[in-house]
């Protein structure tokens, strides 16, 4: 009897666990296809977000992982090209590219070719295409006297709102001209927080004046409706830059001349806001349940976000209203034979619903990705080895296990550079004094960045010469591009310097093998770090490896991002690593974070080393204005050159971008600058269909062999018993 | 080779270690001193168990122990334990990057520049780990045999000089002839178990000998992503794992104790308040508690950085400021504990008579108390030991555990989880830290039963 | 009874005070307001004036506990503190810093964490109390002796390995689930096998012990002594007297987690990307987000209360001797 009872507990357990898993498995798909099975074979794409973007409002977001949603639905006036390069603009909504006319003080024009000191203003004006509409949303619901349905939402209305979806009726409307000066006009709102107002403050006439206005009205309106957050129709307060000409035309006018100013339309920004949108969001009902326009965008794009919960998934879907935009007729050279061009003129967008799924630990990411469940994957350093292999001449390619799989590789170097910065006040190693720079030059040679992109990004990277990455306007490659004080150009090819000429600097500084010649104490240098994460002790342990080599003490002063950032902002951190992503590709956006009035002490600016040089600072004022060409190309080799010889920063990597994607997905070009690129991409769901049944066959030996040997553990046991049991009844039966 | 001179540097928790050991000390010769502490730990040494679990878990104290004693060296700056010193090259044997263990060759391929200048992507040579073989292919399996043989040689040899030594000192004190005290240590007929002791000595020579010979040629457990020997690594983390698991309980017992008795012995409000207190501490989700105070602890050291010059001491006192949290946590449970059993107590007829007649309250206390509630101390201590150290590893991966720079299983196994995406995989420094601390905790585990089985009342009445 | 429950409900109050206190004083003592908006406002172009704006959106621009300017009873009230907790008792948790409803968050991320830990405490009794009940049938056995080492070996492991080593092998290796994720409805229930199996598993070297202690103490005792000498078998005197007296420690035992369900694990949430509380949790340390972290402690507090008078109930309810004083 109690052979049958723990047999049947454990069958029983046992049991059941296969049945449930057979019983998903019916149907022959995968086990461990994480989506649901209506979703097969849909022309679907999935892709993974790591955090939940914070902001989806374009006004206030900045950050990429935010873009890339947010790109997708919001429609400046302007886009970058897709496939051409370098970078160039291409008219997105705006019937052209907005050219400025100038302006002297008295308001009167001026030629374009005026110099750059008589400018007084730059006149920008737009116009955008008609006909162009707003995705269905049900702030642009009207009933059948034509009022807006929700946007005096009752308590019984809401009762049965929980997402945006809940809502019956949509409507739409026609893009105008107005919404994309109410946007602008949003900058400056106090409630808003944007990140680019102190920025835009500089350039946009009277913005300052109108965030004034706006403070002291939204003041007395929480005043006047304590409970619920303020609403004020911007469209009423004039924005004295920014004028509505007339439903299909507006008019900006900034500042001086500001040629990079047409880069800044092209992002969210400046995007159109609906006044609708805001007004109907504001209700204190939506508020409560999370619907917001932070979280609910509403856009004139190819899609839009029609499920966002930021604990498990976000999914764009398809936008009916869109007006319509065609696949770019040409390109680079080779993107026809790359196949880039093969949907040329065909209608945008391809894929019809994108599944961003959140997925916080990297192992499952890059797994679900080898399954195939994930269509594209940027790679990690750790899963690299997998992957990637390189050539004879250093080129990466894939490993055959990969190609076997039909898996490609893209690279790209990013518009971004990474950085160990020196502040420039600290008493040490700061400063204009000749000891000082000697001693930035040393530790720039002895920290290999070559070792650092070798062991750390697994090679996806190249050693930056100076701050601006390639593929930016002054960037130069070669002999004539490198470091000379970190570099030698031998054999073809930049060599970093010996140690031996870092410790001859070092020594030249007053600090002969590692200790002040005055003190005769050892040189104890401090690196502020925010480093959480599992990679920060192999880092560090590194980072003073290199400190070591020229005797060199580096301390190690690890504290919590907040903590960092204030050091950085207070001067009163020593060392520091730190990167920068380009807003737009113009070298104006890389030496503005070495202009001496954006120092980070005091003026709070984007110059966290407090680098001030007169030289530079006067040759940055010249850059600035300039339009491209050979002119400028020589104030900038004059402004690198003062660069590398202070050296405020030792300039480390452009890091480059490698991801994979799968056989069945089309249409992949690297573009930094737009975000907006998701309309471009298509995908095969019969290709992907097949491939993950292949990839995806249950392995069931192992549970097996584990269930039996379990039971062959307990079966022994169990016949003792037996026998013992059998034995004492034979016993009391005699 | 000149030592030059040494300057001794004693960390907070170097100092606090030696005074837990000096107090040990006190007690076993305190127990020893009087039969009626005596009997119970003679209990738990006469369990097999008990037994190899107890010199295994010295074997890792005196691992702890070697690397806590900490000094500069000469001129050198850099403070270095004891233990740094007697394994010398594993801790500078450096090489550029992972390899596996045992590797003659980096893990991953790398740009080579050949003699004649050309370049080829392939794996480059190991600085140190197998250097010394000429063609590593054909001689390595070879080398590595003969090292393992000359290693069982050696520790046979030292097993049976310890072994001889051991018969011979038992046989003088129990005045018998070293060969019928050889057959009585065989077939266990002394009280305590002396042939485990000398099973699990010869294991752990065994260990020690294969250490020594092989980990001065190879990376026995291969190397890290920035070179470093994971072996080293994994030892230099028993000292966190140790100071974690005793230190916290070094800081929660006064407090629990103290707290546990008032509350049980005085009743009435003193009841209340530090009922109080603890439900109130207790209710609070102990991984909250534990971050916000080590995000606290990293803002008094950036505003005071003065005080902790260097990185050693940095992580040090993090280590400390970690023991001591994980004490305030951890202390309200042994508090509840303590207070139903002096409760108990206090009822019983002599000591409503002490209280009748006048007898101080500490006095009553302190005689009569906490002598009967200490059987309960040393369960929790040691039940909580293990708990403890696993907890360190959680506590990395959430990332307010020990310092970075500080070398702890958690610290591994935290960097080495991304580890197990690459392929292929790269599992050592995963395995090393799991193994490690699972041989401590496992240990640690098996000597609490003993300790509880041997201490505890209500399963004594069972036997 | 009703008295007593009423009693000991008022007395949580001073409790959740106490607890509101000390994590407000923590928080505040590492992070101040400005570090908090600069949090939020992102890294790149902040202003100062920006966090003063944002700081006084919020209600951030005031004292932390006592107010100096104001008088009378404002002194105490107009205060960051007072502001902030007050609400807490009608279980208003405010917005999150990023503008989030946190009692909608909760109420939401609730459910998946519940959906991990309720099947995980369910399978897991089963498992361990079918374990514990073979072990203290075979005791003494070498299958007795086995389980308890085996026990003590499982103990002994890291819960991190198990994680790691289960996703390692059930999905990558085995293609036998999803490795991570989430799905509402019946879909959710794939993604649950996997932390359900792990966490079960990793319960089972401590439950198996326990259990098999509370067994063997009740096997021990004088009643089955009798019976098993009036000639019954062994395995109904295992069922119908062991296991069923057992059973009051065992429940109660369980009774005081209950309400702990909801908060979820930290662990195991975060790799397994569920969107339960424990990993909003998480999030909220490392965003430093003050207002979901005091929510989430002080709804911890609260549930862990509960549970302390649920068990004091159970008690009562399983064993009449014992009286509510």
């Amino acid at each position: 009897m109690s052979g049958t009872l723990t047999n049947r507990v454990f069958g029983w357990t046992s049991f059941t666990a296969f049945g449930l898993l057979l019983l998903t498995a019916c149907d022959g798909r995968p086990w461990n296809n994480p989506y649901p099975l209506k979703d097969d074979g849909s022309n679907i794409l999935y892709s993974e977000f790591s955090e939940r973007p914070k902001h989806l409002d374009p006004v206030r977001s900045y950050v990429s992982n935010e873009y890339e949603i947010l790109a997708q639905i919001y429609e400046p006036v302007v886009q970058y090209h897709y496939l051409k390069r370098p970078y160039q603009l291409a008219t997105l909504t705006a019937t052209d590219i907005p050219q400025p006319r100038y302006l002297d003080s008295n308001q009167q024009p001026l030629p374009p070719d005026v110099d750059v000191s008589q400018i007084a203003y730059s006149v920008y004006d737009i116009e955008i295409k008609p006909g162009i509409r707003y995705q269905p949303h049900p702030a642009f619901a009207r009933d059948e006297q034509g009022r807006f349905r929700y946007h005096q939402l009752s308590d019984e209305q809401l009762s049965n709102i929980y997402t945006l979806a809940d809502f019956a009726h949509t409507g739409s409307r026609e893009l105008v001209a107005a919404d994309y000066v109410y946007q602008i006009k949003r900058l400056a709102h106090p409630r808003l927080h944007s990140p680019i107002f102190g920025v835009m403050t500089d350039y946009i006439v009277g913005l300052q004046d109108y965030a004034d206005t706006l403070q002291k009205t939204h003041a007395q309106r929480k005043v006047d409706t304590p409970d619920r957050t303020p609403y004020i129709d911007l469209h009423k307060l004039d924005l004295a830059g920014v004028k509505e000409v007339d439903k299909y035309r507006y008019q900006i006018t900034i500042k001086g001349k500001y040629p990079q100013f047409v880069y800044w339309l092209a992002m969210p920004f400046f995007a159109p806001m609906p006044a609708e949108a805001e007004r109907f969001y504001l209700q204190p009902g939506l508020v409560e349940k999370n619907i917001t326009l932070d979280w609910f965008p509403v856009g004139t794009g190819p899609y839009m976000l029609t499920e966002n919960n930021p604990n498990l998934k976000m999914v764009l879907q398809r936008n009916p209203n869109f007006h319509g935009e065609l696949y770019p007729q040409e390109g680079d050279p080779g993107d026809r034979e790359a196949g880039l061009l093969r949907d040329a003129g065909k209608p945008l967008p391809f894929i019809d619903k994108v599944v961003y799924n959140l997925e916080k630990e990297l192992i499952p990411y890059w797994n679900k990705f080898l399954q195939g469940y994930y269509d594209i994957s940027s790679i990690s350093s750790d899963s690299f080895d997998q992957a990637i292999q390189f050539t004879g001449e250093g080129e990466a390619t894939l490993t055959d296990s990969m190609r076997e799989k039909g898996i490609n590789l893209l690279t790209a170097v990013q518009t971004s550079v990474w950085f160990y910065g020196f502040n420039m006040q600290d008493k040490l190693v700061g400063g204009d004094s000749e000891r000082a720079r000697k001693l930035r030059q040393a530790i720039a040679i002895a920290i290999d960045i070559e070792e650092f992109i070798s062991i750390f990004a697994n090679g996806r990277g190249i050693p930056a010469q100076g701050p601006i990455p390639p593929g930016i306007f002054g960037h130069t490659e070669g002999e004539q591009g490198i470091n000379p004080y970190v570099y030698n150009w031998v054999d073809g090819r930049p060599q970093r310097k010996s140690i031996a000429d870092a410790k001859r600097l070092l020594a030249e500084a007053g600090y002969a093998n590692g200790r002040d010649e005055k003190t005769g104490k050892p040189l104890l240098l401090y690196f502020d770090t925010a480093m959480p994460g599992p990679d920060a002790k192999a880092f560090l342990n590194w980072l003073r490896k290199q400190f070591q080599k020229i005797n060199v003490q580096l301390v190690i002063r690890n504290t919590d991002f907040n903590r960092f950032q204030e050091k950085v902002r207070k001067g009163t951190a020593q060392i520091f690593r730190w990167g920068w992503n380009a807003d737009y590709p113009d070298p104006e956006n890389f030496l503005f974070l070495l202009y001496g009035p954006n120092k980070k002490v005091l003026n709070n600016g984007e110059n966290g080393a407090n680098y001030d040089s007169p030289v530079f600072n006067r040759l940055f004022e010249q850059m600035k204005t300039m339009e491209n060409g050979p002119q400028r190309k020589v104030i900038i080799d004059q402004m690198l050159e003062v660069l590398r010889r202070d050296s405020p920063w030792v300039f480390s990597h452009f890091p480059k971008g490698f991801s994979l994607y799968h056989s069945w997905y089309a249409n992949v070009k690297p573009n930094l600058m737009a975000n907006n690129t998701l309309k471009y991409k298509r995908i095969e769901p019969g290709l992907r269909e097949q491939k993950r049944h292949e990839w995806n066959q249950p392995v069931l030996l192992p549970l097996l062999v584990i269930v039996v040997v379990l039971l062959l553990m307990i079966l022994p046991g169990v016949l003792t018993y037996i026998r013992k049991e059998h034995h004492s009844n034979n016993r009391s039966a005699v | 080779m000149t030592m030059g001179t040494i300057q001794f540097a004693f960390l907070w928790t170097d100092i606090l270690i030696f005074i837990l050991v000096a107090a040990i000390a006190v007690f076993v010769i305190y127990t020893i001193k009087h039969k009626h502490l005596r009997d119970p730990w003679k209990r738990v040494f006469q369990r097999r168990l008990g037994m190899a679990a107890f010199l295994v878990l010295m074997a890792y104290v005196c691992v702890g122990l070697l690397d806590s004693v900490h000094y500069k060296k000469g001129d050198n700056p850099e403070i270095i334990s004891l233990f740094d010193d007697l394994v010398g090259g594993l801790r500078t044997r450096e090489e550029k990057s992972y390899s596996a263990p045992f590797a003659t060759h980096l893990f991953a391929k790398e740009m080579m520049e050949r003699a004649d200048g050309s370049r080829v992507r392939g794996y480059p040579r190991l600085q140190y780990g197998g250097a010394h073989l000429q063609d590593p292919h054909k001689d390595k399996w070879a080398d590595i045999t003969q090292r393992v043989l000359q290693a069982v040689l050696l520790a046979l040899i030292a097993w049976l000089l310890f072994s001889a030594l051991m018969i011979l000192w038992l046989a003088r004190r129990k005045q018998q002839t070293w060969r019928s005290m050889l057959s009585s240590v065989w077939h266990g007929k002394e009280s305590l178990p002396w042939k485990v002791v000398l099973v699990t000595l010869g294991l752990l020579i065994l260990f020690m000998a294969l250490l020594l010979q092989l980990s001065t040629h190879y990376h026995v457990l291969g190397t890290d992503k920035v070179g470093q020997d994971v072996l080293y690594q994994s030892l230099k983390s028993i000292r966190t794992g140790l100071v974690i698991g005793t230190l916290t309980t070094l800081f929660m017992l006064p407090f629990a104790i103290a707290l546990g008795i008032m509350a049980g012995y005085f009743r009435g409000w003193v009841d209340d308040v530090i009922q109080y207190l603890y439900t109130t501490l207790n209710s609070i989700p102990g991984v909250l508690l534990i971050a916000a105070a080590v995000l606290m602890l990293q803002v008094y050291m950036s505003n005071h950085p003065d005080q902790f010059g260097d990185v050693i001491s940095r992580a040090d006192a993090r280590l400390l400021f970690l023991c001591l949290i994980l004490g305030v946590t951890s202390w309200t449970g042994l508090c509840r504990l303590l207070r139903g059993e002096a409760m108990k107590i206090s009822q019983v007829e002599y000591i409503q008579a002490a209280n009748a007649f006048g007898v101080g309250h500490l006095r009553v206390i302190s005689r009569h108390i906490l002598p009967n509630v200490m059987h309960i101390v040393l369960i929790a201590v040691v039940l909580d030991f293990s708990g403890l150290v696993l907890a360190e590893a959680v506590l990395s991966y959430v990332g307010v555990g020990v310092d970075p720079t500080t070398n702890s299983w958690g610290n591994m196994i935290n960097s080495a989880r991304l580890e197990m995406a690459r392929e292929p995989m790269v599992w050592w420094s995963l395995i090393a830290a799991f193994s490690f601390m699972f041989m401590l905790v496992l240990a640690a585990n098996l000597f609490s039963d003993a300790v509880r089985d041997a201490f505890d009342p209500r399963l004594q009445r069972q036997q | 009874m009703m008295a007593y429950i009423i009693r000991r409900v008022l007395y949580a109050i001073p409790i959740l005070i106490g607890v509101n206190l000390i994590t407000f004083v923590l928080f505040f003592f590492v992070n101040t307001p400005d570090d908090m908006a600069r949090m939020h406002l992102g890294e790149k172009r902040v202003t100062q004036e920006a966090v003063e704006k944002w700081k006084e959106e919020r209600g951030y621009d005031r004292p932390m506990i006592y107010n100096n300017e104001a008088d009378g009873i404002k002194t105490l009230t107009d205060t960051i503190f007072f502001d902030k907790s007050v609400k807490l008792f009608a279980f208003d948790f405010g917005q999150s810093d990023d503008g989030r409803n946190i009692a909608h968050d909760i109420s939401q991320r609730m459910w998946p964490s519940l959906a991990i830990a309720l099947p995980t405490l369910l399978v897991g009794l089963l498992v361990n109390i079918t374990l514990a009940m073979l072990l203290a049938f075979f005791r003494a056995t070498y299958i007795d002796i086995t389980g308890v080492v085996l026990g003590v070996v499982l103990m002994s492991i890291s819960s991190l390995f198990y994680i790691i080593g289960g996703q390692f092998l059930m999905s990558k290796l085995w293609h036998l689930m999803p490795i991570s994720g989430y799905d509402t409805g019946i879909d959710a229930f794939k993604f649950l096998i996997l932390p359900v199996i792990i966490g079960v598993i990793g319960g089972i070297g401590s439950g198996t012990r326990w259990y098999r202690t509370i067994f063997l103490e009740e096997i021990n005792k004088d009643y089955v002594r009798t019976s098993r000498a009036k000639g019954l078998s062994e395995l109904k005197v295992l069922f119908k007297h062991v296991l069923k007296n057992a059973m009051i420690p065992i429940l109660t035992g369980v009774v005081v987690v209950i309400p702990l369900l909801f908060i979820g694990s930290l662990v195991t949430e975060a790799f397994f990307a569920i969107p339960g509380l424990g990993s909003y949790t998480i999030d909220a340390i490392n965003h430093q987000d003050f207002s979901i972290v005091r929510a989430m402690v002080f709804l911890g507090s609260v549930l862990y209360i509960i549970g302390l008078i649920m068990t004091d109930i159970s008690y009562t309810l399983v064993d009449p001797r014992i009286r509510l004083e």
